[in-house]
């Protein structure tokens, strides 16, 4: 095409367009820039007016996040110097380091029950898409629809009947539990997805593979698994995400041994009331790892957030 | 295609030997694949939609198992319909969904019409602009807690910079009148990405030949953007409507973190409520009844919207 297309946009709208835009990305950002930057604050700097953008950076966030500490009395102080640059912190406020608190383990069970989701509803799902996609299934698009529609209801009304059905089976608090219930909402999601990405594998290729003496088992997973890896990493970082952002079930199923992150970061308390820089701490671990995925993600992007329904 | 061995293989084989597969049939194989997920899904999503269905027409309330449960036919959902604080909810919910819907659209399209003037480094801005959907909804309210604080919060501070007003002044959180906004602003703020991601899928999908057309034919480009970029992009549009419509019905985690509700209930969207009924007051008969009619009205609601999309997507 020639350089003068009459439809590509000038040189002056091109400038204002990209201005606009990063402006909107500049201010959209600033909230996640505010969070990062609270924890590394000090908890009277997080709360001073007018609001600091420049300060002394400070761990004490961080090692508040990931610690119980108590007041001990001058003697004991006196006694004991503080060995490490993190008793250090605490010291300054006439205190000790008591333990190690519950955010590494409700980070921990954020990690068990998401990869273990995942790799459920992955293991699951490319079954379950393969089949959809190669064989004739009676009433395939029925079961497929059945398949998205369990993702309209709220989860707080499948919540109520599951809270009985797991203090019945004793799975309430568990991470068998947790796992099996993120895997059935994820399912569909997986299913849909990689249901797309099969059906752009060639077919000839398994049909090759099948009159060369490959069993329909080993045509699938040695030709279209190898093809389809692309699709299954993305669709699993997806299903990942979505668990690991999970809330609603989360704060009603769980309340200790199995409890994820997101309904325990919004509880860490400090002296006199929330302790902002351990929240921000918190929420910045939990939220960085989502971010590099989504920078990852973005050739999938669309494709996830849409259940496959728009592909780019 | 290219030639590789399988297809090679594929075109030197006769197809009388293609029969001889080993193994089991294809259909064994297809409902060891499929068998599982519905197994599953049936477990764990309809099981449970078909007991709560069953709840809904008795009395039995979670906290106590013990005690007699008896069948009262539609009496819960009686008065469900009659309940004004119900309706109180819905409006409350209404609100929320017209208005994040309404600028969403608005601001996600002029962002992706925007991005369309592929202008230098647009697609890490892109990039930059879409993290904040793929974040923890609870843990967004949770930290947008922090920005709201009356004395010490920056949006506050920030909006004070601008007009003027003391920043103590207002509470966005605290004030009936502000709370059910801030709850649209951080929403917007979060889903934004969403819908201008499938409207720059649905602007990219438009060929450039119909506006070379459209110009040698001397149409405006006023008359352009109103007769092919607007209609070529409205299925996408109505695409990313359903998404978020379906979303925001079912919106839960966000809100509570952020206002919990309140102040009093003006930000109890309906599965806040839903929450309280089944989870503090364990009227669980009760609540079940609404969940069904929360799961009913968005199933319709989302069906009778397919059917309009796939019209215009005909057209």
């Amino acid at each position: 095409m020639s350089s003068f297309s009459a439809t590509a946009p000038s040189a002056r709208s091109k400038w204002f367009a990209g201005t606009l835009v990063i402006l909107y990305a500049l201010i959209t950002m600033i909230p996640l820039a505010w969070i990062m930057l609270t924890g590394f604050k000090s908890p009277a700097d997080a709360i001073s007016y007018p609001p600091k953008v420049f300060f002394e950076p400070t761990l004490e966030g961080y090692v508040n996040l990931f610690t119980t500490r108590t007041r001990q009395t001058d003697d004991f102080l006196a006694a004991n110097p503080p060995q490490t640059w993190y008793e250090e912190i605490v010291r300054q406020y006439d205190m000790v380091i008591a333990g190690p608190s519950k955010f590494g383990e409700r980070f921990l069970n954020s990690v068990i029950i998401g990869f273990g989701s995942t790799f459920l509803s992955i293991f699951l799902g490319t079954l379950a898409a393969y089949a959809f996609s190669r064989f004739k299934i009676p009433l395939a698009d029925d079961l497929l629809f059945f398949i998205l529609s369990t993702r309209m209801m709220p989860p707080i009304a499948v919540a109520i009947p599951i809270f009985l059905m797991y203090r019945q089976l004793g799975l309430s608090d568990t991470h068998l539990g947790m796992i099996l219930l993120y895997t059935a909402v994820n399912i569909s999601l997986a299913v849909w997805l990689l249901k797309g990405f099969i059906d752009e594998i060639p077919r000839e290729y398994e049909e090759a593979a099948l009159i060369d003496g490959y069993t329909r088992f080993q045509a699938f997973y040695k030709v279209v698994l190898p093809q389809a890896a692309t699709g299954i990493a993305s669709t699993a970082i997806f299903c990942l995400i979505f668990a690991w952002n999970e809330y609603a079930f989360a704060v009603l199923l769980t309340s200790g041994t199995a409890q994820t992150a997101p309904p325990f970061i919004p509880t860490i308390i400090g002296v006199g009331g929330l302790d902002w820089p351990a929240v921000a701490a918190g929420a910045t671990i939990f939220l960085l790892p989502v971010m590099i995925f989504t920078v990852a993600l973005r050739k999938h992007l669309l494709r996830g957030i849409t259940f496959g329904a728009v592909r780019k | 295609m290219t030639e590789t061995p399988l297809t090679h293989a594929a075109r030197a084989t006769p197809p009388s030997v293609a029969r001889k597969i080993k193994g089991l049939s294809d259909r064994a194989i297809a409902w060891i694949f499929v068998g599982p997920t519905i197994f599953l899904l049936l477990a764990i999503n309809i099981f449970p939609l078909i007991w709560t269905i069953n709840l809904s027409f008795t009395n039995f309330r979670a906290n106590r198992p013990g005690r007699e449960v008896d069948y009262v036919g539609l009496r819960n959902y009686e008065r469900i319909l009659n309940d004004s604080d119900i309706w109180l909810n819905m409006q409350a919910t209404a609100h929320f969904l017209f208005w994040t819907i309404l600028l969403q659209v608005l601001i996600g399209f002029t962002l992706a019409y925007l991005i369309n003037k592929k202008f230098k480094g647009n697609d890490l801005w892109t990039t930059i602009i879409v993290l904040p959907m793929m974040l923890s909804p609870a843990v967004v309210g949770n930290f947008w807690k922090f920005l709201y604080q009356p004395q010490i919060g920056l949006f506050n501070y920030i909006v004070a910079f601008f007009t003027g007003k003391d920043p103590s002044s207002f509470e966005m959180l605290g004030s009936v009148q502000l709370a059910p906004w801030s709850i649209v602003i951080v929403d917007t703020w979060m889903w934004t990405p969403f819908v201008m991601l499938i409207c720059l899928a649905g602007l990219r999908s438009i060929p450039d030949y119909i506006y070379e057309a459209a110009e040698i034919d001397r149409a405006s480009k006023l008359r352009q953007f109103f007769t092919i970029t607007i209609p070529m992009v409205l299925p996408f549009l109505m695409l990313a409507v359903l998404f978020r419509g379906i979303e925001n019905f079912k919106m839960f985690d966000l809100v509570v973190q952020l206002t919990g509700g309140g102040p009093g209930s003006t930000t109890e969207l309906t599965s806040i409520n839903l929450k309280r009924e089944a989870f503090e007051k364990w009227r669980t008969g009760y609540a079940s009844a609404y969940a069904i009619i929360l799961f009913v009205t968005v199933f319709g609601l989302a069906s009778i919207y397919v059917k309009a999309l796939n019209k215009v997507k005909e057209r």
